[in-house]
């Protein structure tokens, strides 16, 4: 049986705190590039959190929306690699092989999301931090472009098990790092083939809908909030 | 033919092949040092990493892009134009086509270097050839750098042909008026050239057969670099308007280029004979039509965004109108329409110096544009908070001075082996041969009413002859 893996985010739970992000930079080997770098836009984080303001202060209200890579499965940074380093894989993952990288950046104009993040230089950990590395996640080199897996080998690990004990996969029992760090469970994931599963139950809320839905890249991702979200004017 | 004419004209174009100068020495190493600055710089980014380098998120395509777009520009100066001219028979083409064609083939391996210097790994840039390997993995065809790829090298190829094909004769006559290793040299490249009735024919035939080929080459390579941005769903990239308009702007910015070469060539190789200001004016006029389709289309793609008033694209289009970008979009329409329009427009300052002035305005606003297409548009994406900025680093800066400064090397090292008006065309265009051009253009003449023609006394009425 095929898998799709998709994920609902719930806005009305995510509290902004960014223990996704920090959990997504431990389980992914995701380099530190320090403040200088950060201050040039070579920041690196597979999901951040978006904080939009609103109404002047002392009454202001701030909206959170985690960003990850919504692994579209009409994706528009697949199509334009020329080296098929970008693909999507069995799974319905925007998969990222980074060995056949070459470093041509299209893919991550291409995306609207803005959620593919380039190696500008060879990776660094400050220390202790080097001591932490993820064994089962590969590091890449200066020149490559990485983004979200949805914890890849966390899924290759959970079917191996499965198959080796010959039983399907459990909903809930499989998690990325990022939801599996959200204290206030906002991130949702699972198989979306599942009918019986809580995110393929959450995609079709009535409270859901997907960012950018209109540039037709029919993301995996679904927002869910019950306050209207007003996209913020953009200049 | 007639001797007393073509001896002066080969005596003239040839001396720059064997008499140097030492302005010529001091022009070559000025341009070495610089290119070699750009090839250190190029080795310190493959060194220490893209990095060195301004683009960042979300700007991840920066100056190397807008050069590359920049310099294939510049390459449709030559082939292009020089092939319409030869199709249509315009006598006046004759001193011009091959200092265009030069243009092309050196802005071409000039711009076809950017995709490899932009590389996060440029050593594995051979993964965009289709060649049979272990893992059985071809490029991606529905990839816009992969058609990228084969457009460039289509055009290359086409264009080096068309350059060397009516290079031949001229380097026959070459090997034989010199002696030692020229004349094994440039017997070498003349293929056995004996300049028989069988050979010019074939040549002939070739040359046209390869202009007729090379304009839908031209057409498309340009239309497949403006694809790179069109494809992607990026504010004001994904426009229907960009095939025919960076192929407009391609030949604005290519007309622009050769005005300046002919200038330079016409000044340091002594040549205000061949390249009279007849040509720069025809060509000054040639911009002139260019230079008013460039602002329709500018007009045409700012008013249907405008009018359309889609939220992101209004970002794009407002930064750029009066936001940060908005100094380099007036420089860019004082640059690439008031000037030269003004200029061009008005037959009294149509001359050299005018056309200079307008071209080098060309130049300096088309390079801006190509920015302006593509670092707005990457810094302003759907989502505002990713919305982002870009600078320029030295190493960009100094990789884009080298490349300036190898259009120099390249084009004066080309002038210095070959001569750089075709000897033979020249002489070919002669009012004593009577090609078909000449021809026509006799009969024009002949149909002019004046007063010689059509004396007052032959019965005309008044008023009617001028």
């Amino acid at each position: 049986m095929a898998y799709r893996w998709g994920m609902a985010v719930d806005l009305d739970k995510c509290t902004g705190c960014e223990a996704c992000v920090t959990a997504c930079h431990a389980e992914n080997n995701i380099p530190t590039v320090g403040a200088g770098q950060a201050a040039r836009g070579r920041a690196m984080h597979w999901i951040r959190v978006e904080r939009y303001y609103e109404g002047n202060f002392p009454d202001v209200r701030v909206k959170f929306r985690p960003v990850l890579c919504q692994q579209c499965d009409n994706a528009p940074c697949e199509a334009v690699c020329p080296t098929y380093a970008a693909h999507q894989n069995e799974d319905g993952l925007n998969a990222q092989v980074y060995n056949r990288c070459i470093g041509t950046r299209y893919c991550a104009n291409a995306c609207s999301y803005n959620v593919r993040f380039f190696n500008f230089f060879n990776p660094e950990w400050p220390k202790p931090l080097h001591l932490q590395l993820n064994p089962d996640v590969s590091i890449r080199e200066v020149g490559v472009m990485e983004k979200c897996t949805f914890c890849v080998q966390r899924i290759k690990a959970a079917k191996t098990v499965a198959k080796a004990e010959d039983r399907p996969l459990v909903d809930g029992a499989l998690q990325p790092a990022c939801a599996q760090a959200c204290p206030t469970t906002a991130l949702i994931f699972g198989d979306l083939n599942d009918p019986t599963s809580r995110v393929a139950r959450l995609s079709h809320s009535p409270r859901g809908s997907k960012l950018l839905e209109d540039l037709g890249a029919e993301p995996k991702i679904t927002y869910l909030y019950k306050q209207p979200w007003h996209e913020p004017d953009a200049y | 033919m007639n001797r007393t004419l073509t001896k002066p004209i080969a005596d003239d174009l040839i001396r720059p092949l064997f008499q140097t100068s030492i302005w010529f020495y001091a022009i070559v190493f000025a341009a070495a040092t610089v290119v070699a600055c750009g090839a250190a710089a190029w080795g310190y980014q493959i060194w220490f990493g893209i990095g060195v380098a301004g683009i960042r998120w979300p700007v991840f395509w920066g100056f190397y892009l807008v050069n590359f777009v920049f310099w294939i520009g510049i390459s449709h100066a030559g082939t292009l134009i020089s092939a319409i001219l030869r199709l249509v028979n315009a006598g006046w083409r004759r001193p011009v086509t091959r200092c265009a064609e030069a243009i092309t083939v050196f802005a071409l391996m000039i711009g076809a270097m950017f995709p490899i210097i932009h590389l996060g790994r440029p050593w594995l840039a051979f993964w965009l050839f289709p060649y049979p390997n272990a893992r059985e993995i071809w490029p991606n065809f529905r990839s816009p750098l992969a058609w990228d790829f084969f457009a460039i090298n289509t055009y290359l190829t086409g264009s080096v042909l068309f350059l060397f094909l009516p290079m031949i004769p001229d380097f026959a006559l070459v090997r034989d008026r010199s002696t030692g290793w020229r004349r094994t040299v440039y017997g070498f490249l003349a293929f056995g050239w004996r300049g028989t009735t069988k050979q010019w024919n074939r040549l002939e035939s070739a040359m046209q057969i390869m202009a007729v080929a090379i304009l839908p080459v031209a057409v498309s390579v340009h239309t497949i670099v403006a694809f790179d941005f069109s494809m992607a769903a990026v504010p004001m990239w994904h426009s229907t308007i960009f095939g025919p308009y960076f192929v407009a702007g391609a030949i604005f910015s290519g007309i622009a280029a050769l005005i300046i070469a002919m200038a330079v060539l016409r000044k340091t190789l002594g040549l205000e004979k061949y390249l009279l200001p007849l040509h720069f004016d025809n060509l000054g006029k040639l911009m002139l039509l260019m230079c008013i389709l460039w602002a329709y289309f500018v007009f045409a793609e700012r008013l249907t965004v405008w009018y359309g008033n889609e939220p992101s694209e209004m970002a794009v289009f407002w930064a750029t109108q009066r936001g940060a970008y908005a100094p380099f979009y007036w420089t860019m329409v004082v640059c690439n329409f008031v000037i030269p329009f003004i200029i061009l427009a008005n037959p009294r300052t149509r001359t050299i110096l005018g056309c200079v002035i307008a071209s080098f305005g060309v130049l300096i606003g088309m390079w801006l544009e190509r920015f302006l297409i593509i670092v707005p548009s990457l810094a302003h994406k759907q989502l505002p908070y990713s919305w982002g900025s870009y600078e320029p680093r030295p190493t960009e800066i100094v990789i884009m001075a080298a490349t300036f400064a190898g259009m120099v090397l390249l084009y004066a090292l080309f002038s210095k082996f070959v001569p750089i008006i075709a000897i033979w065309e020249l002489k070919a265009g002669l009012p004593s041969r009577l090609d078909p051009a000449s021809q026509t253009e006799a009969s024009l003449l002949a149909t002019r009413l004046d007063t010689e023609s059509f004396p007052p006394e032959s019965g005309m009425p008044k008023g009617a002859h001028r």
